[in-house]
């Protein structure tokens, strides 16, 4: 069976790949670091020699974190990525605040969460005895942060926390984070950002938003999958997900996953040095594809908001087609793309992000996601646009078939 | 050719999709999700509706290395085969919604977006066979499929590529072991695929709630019990019938009607079930033009069985069948199928029976 080899340096990625907000290609340096990590032989949590050396790879791969975002090193607590920082937080945090003030049990999270977050406090409403509020936004993707200084005030006494992302995974706005932060605390509330695809996007310093936790991914900036970090103040309680060795402050047992730490950090500490710049020249590439696309298909709608947008995502509805189809067009031609919203089997439901921007069912559908990373080129952008005119004419012939006529 | 493949989890589609490969077509699998909300293991006896089914059909095209995707057609389902499915049983008939996710789902919406798209036919596991694009049966008289692909049009089948049709199931199992494809031990999925417990009963309960109506005893016009709902019955049923007054010979009785006007279920002894006479309406002729006058053949009217000579006459798009061998049991809503031989002529509805009650000239 062929298997694509893995790429061993950025140049040798030679099909358009514009899905980096799904995963994005590992750093050279950071495969080579995990590599080395691989071989070395140690829990972190052993006192030997070998143990030793484990741990001060984790404890060097934390500051490093640490400084790459604006943290104290105490303020890392290594996961396995970012489904699990997201539950740690929503939960712990929940789980803390109300064990100290039973009354608190309201979540107010903005409509547009990433399910990892949304799916934790359906499960703490349907189990746990939570309530939530779901912030508004408006057809941006943006949540103004007069709604939630009006949510918190509607809920006085009885608010666990706030979790509003930092930026969206599918249409890509940019939160105000440190104002949300702001109005958060002046109601004596913590707030929890997922910021999984703003790391390495944006400028995201920990201290200066003033978040109480953070969520963060290797495997969008470069850094290996399954490694991860929540960011987590000092002065706030968080009870764990994970019980057993005690690790990560008590907030997550499980031995320390050093070639991942390794990696994460590296990767972590490239990609947000290289940040400005490479963000310039992503955006300008998409913007070139966004550009392009319009002058091929004149009906396209570009979602989200052009001055507070991630820099690689461009989201564009396309009225008459199904996402799915154009999927499948443009991978037929190599072009790698998403409908934003992919599930576990497969099937592409209706975007809640697009819906609660106010979009209708049948245009959610009709979306695609192209999203640019620090290893796309030109080529990849002229490539999808080469595909894009005829994929559209034909995917709108095949109309929406899912869709009772 | 540039062909779809519809795979759905199952060993059939997915030695169909091989074949199809082998044939040295340009081959892209989809897996039909037909549910929006698809549980995520399979459990008893159907095989085409979960994440595990949607997941065998994925790692029987990586075995392949073609292509493949999911389409959502939960929607489509719902209207066209969930929805038709309970509409009927609530007009007395009783469907068969295989037939209508042919008809309506594989060799319409699925085969419409894949022409649209670009491809040129639809492959499916189906066990039939197109030879010069006229459906016949299969070779594996017990697996035979073409009793639910009857409805389809000439036009649809001639976009449709049926590569089972000349083995049995057993070669299929045996084929999908030698190809290394996991799914060659799968058991075979029985009954409804969007009834997860198999209780079609309680189903349509829960769909259509309770409607209180008689029972009536055809010979003596009496009323013999009491139902909740005359979806429960299917005409030719024994079982289930729960009768307060035994019949006055003792014999036992069967469902020999359902009367939806007045949420009636007539029952009588099996004689009267005896059918000689079908009407079926909406009338396909899959082999050829319009056949305009009377004609024999073979006509099944049943997915599995009820097969019986017949002469068939044609008004328009209604045909009556006089079936030579007397049949029992047979439902309005299901096919009439017309074989000659083991091709199949074409296929119509059916929307009524004469049987030996009304030739008797009792209350049926």
């Amino acid at each position: 069976m062929p298997i694509r080899a893995p790429a061993t340096d950025v140049d040798s990625i030679a099909m358009p790949y514009l899905d980096h907000a799904a995963t994005t290609p590992m750093l050279p340096e950071a495969v080579e670091a995990v590599c080395a990590a691989l071989g070395e032989v140690g829990n972190p949590s052993s006192l030997h020699g070998s143990g030793r050396l484990a741990r001060r790879r984790i404890e060097e791969s934390r500051e490093q974190l640490a400084a790459s975002l604006g943290a104290r090193p105490s303020e890392v607590v290594l996961t396995a990525g970012g489904t699990e920082a997201d539950n740690l937080a929503v939960k712990g945090l929940y789980w803390a605040r109300r064990d100290a003030d039973q009354r608190r049990r309201r979540i107010i999270a903005s409509s547009i969460e990433h399910h990892a977050v949304m799916d934790a406090v359906e499960w703490l409403v349907a189990h746990e005895g939570a309530d939530v509020t779901w912030l508004p936004v408006d057809r941006t993707g943006y949540v103004d942060p007069e709604a939630l200084r009006e949510a918190l005030a509607a809920a006085a006494d009885s608010v666990a926390l706030v979790s509003v992302m930092w930026a969206n995974n599918e249409v890509g706005t940019v939160q105000s984070i440190a104002e949300l932060a702001d109005i958060a605390h002046s109601f004596g509330v913590p707030l929890h950002t997922d910021a999984v695809q703003a790391v390495g996007a944006v400028a995201v310093n920990f201290a200066a938003c003033g978040a109480d936790a953070l969520t963060m991914t290797g495997h969008k900036l470069g850094g290996p999958v399954g490694s991860g970090a929540l960011l987590l103040r000092r002065d706030v309680d968080c009870v764990p997900l994970l019980h057993g060795g005690g690790q990560e402050r008590d907030v997550r047992s499980g031995t320390l996953d050093v070639p991942g730490a390794v990696g994460l950090a590296l990767a972590t500490s490239v990609a947000v040095e290289r940040q400005p710049a490479s963000s310039q020249r992503i955006a300008g590439l998409r913007d070139v594809l966004i550009a392009g696309v319009g002058a091929r298909v004149s009906d396209v709608v570009v979602n989200g908001d052009p001055g507070r947008r991630l820099p690689g995502i461009a989201h564009l509805s396309f009225p008459g087609c199904e996402g799915d189809s154009l999927l499948m067009l443009l991978d037929a031609r190599g072009v790698e793309c998403s409908t934003g919203s992919a599930c576990s089997a497969g099937v592409a439901q209706a975007s809640h992000v697009l819906l609660a921007m106010g979009a209708s069912a049948v245009d959610a559908r009709g979306s695609l996601r192209f999203s640019l990373g620090y290893s796309s080129t030109r080529a990849d952008v002229d490539a999808a646009l080469d595909a894009i005119g005829p994929a559209v004419e034909r995917a709108r012939r095949a109309g929406i078939a899912s869709v009772v006529p | 050719m540039k062909v779809l493949a519809a795979m759905s989890g199952g060993v059939d589609s997915a030695v169909a999709a091989a074949r199809a490969v082998d044939a040295g077509h340009d081959v892209t699998g989809v897996h039909l999700a037909l549910s929006a909300a698809p549980a995520t293991l399979r459990h008893g006896a159907r095989g085409c509706c979960t994440l595990e089914d949607a997941n065998d059909a994925r790692r029987a095209a990586d075995t392949l290395d073609i292509p493949f995707y999911v389409w959502d057609l939960a929607e489509r389902f719902r209207a066209d085969v969930i929805d038709d499915f309970v509409a009927e049983y609530a007009a007395g008939r009783t469907p068969n919604p295989c037939l209508r996710c042919n008809e309506k789902i594989k060799f319409s919406a699925v085969l419409d977006r894949a022409v649209a798209l670009g491809f040129d036919a639809v492959v499916t596991g189906h066990h039939a066979r197109l030879v010069g694009g006229r459906l016949q049966r299969s070779v594996d008289a017990a697996k035979d499929q073409s009793y639910v692909l009857a409805v389809l049009t000439r036009a649809q089948l001639a976009r449709a590529i049926f590569p089972l049709g000349d083995s049995t199931k057993a070669q299929v199992r045996a084929e999908a072991a030698a190809r290394g494809l996991a799914v060659a031990e799968k058991p075979d999925s029985h009954d409804i695929c969007f009834i997860a417990d198999g209780d079609t009963q309680g189903f349509l309960e829960r769909t259509l709630g309770a409607h209180d109506g008689p029972i009536v005893d055809a010979t003596s016009g009496a009323v013999v019990g009491e139902h909740t709902g005359s979806f429960r019955f299917t005409v030719g049923q024994r079982r289930g019938l729960d009768l307060a007054r035994p019949a006055r010979s003792g014999e036992p009785r069967y469902v020999l009607s359902i009367q939806p006007a007045t949420n009636t279920v007539v029952v009588g002894p099996a004689e009267l079930l005896d059918t000689h006479e079908v009407h079926a309406e909406r009338v396909v002729w899959t082999a050829g033009p319009p056949v305009q006058q009377s004609f024999d053949c073979a006509v099944q009217l049943r997915a599995h069985g009820l097969v019986s000579p017949a002469t068939v006459s044609v008004d328009g798009a209604n045909v009556v069948a006089q079936l030579h061998h007397p049949q029992r049991g047979i439902a309005a809503g299901q096919a009439l199928v017309m074989y000659d031989g083991d091709l199949v002529v074409g296929s119509a509805t059916i929307t009524g029976t004469v049987t030996a009650a009304q030739r008797s000239d009792v209350c049926v």
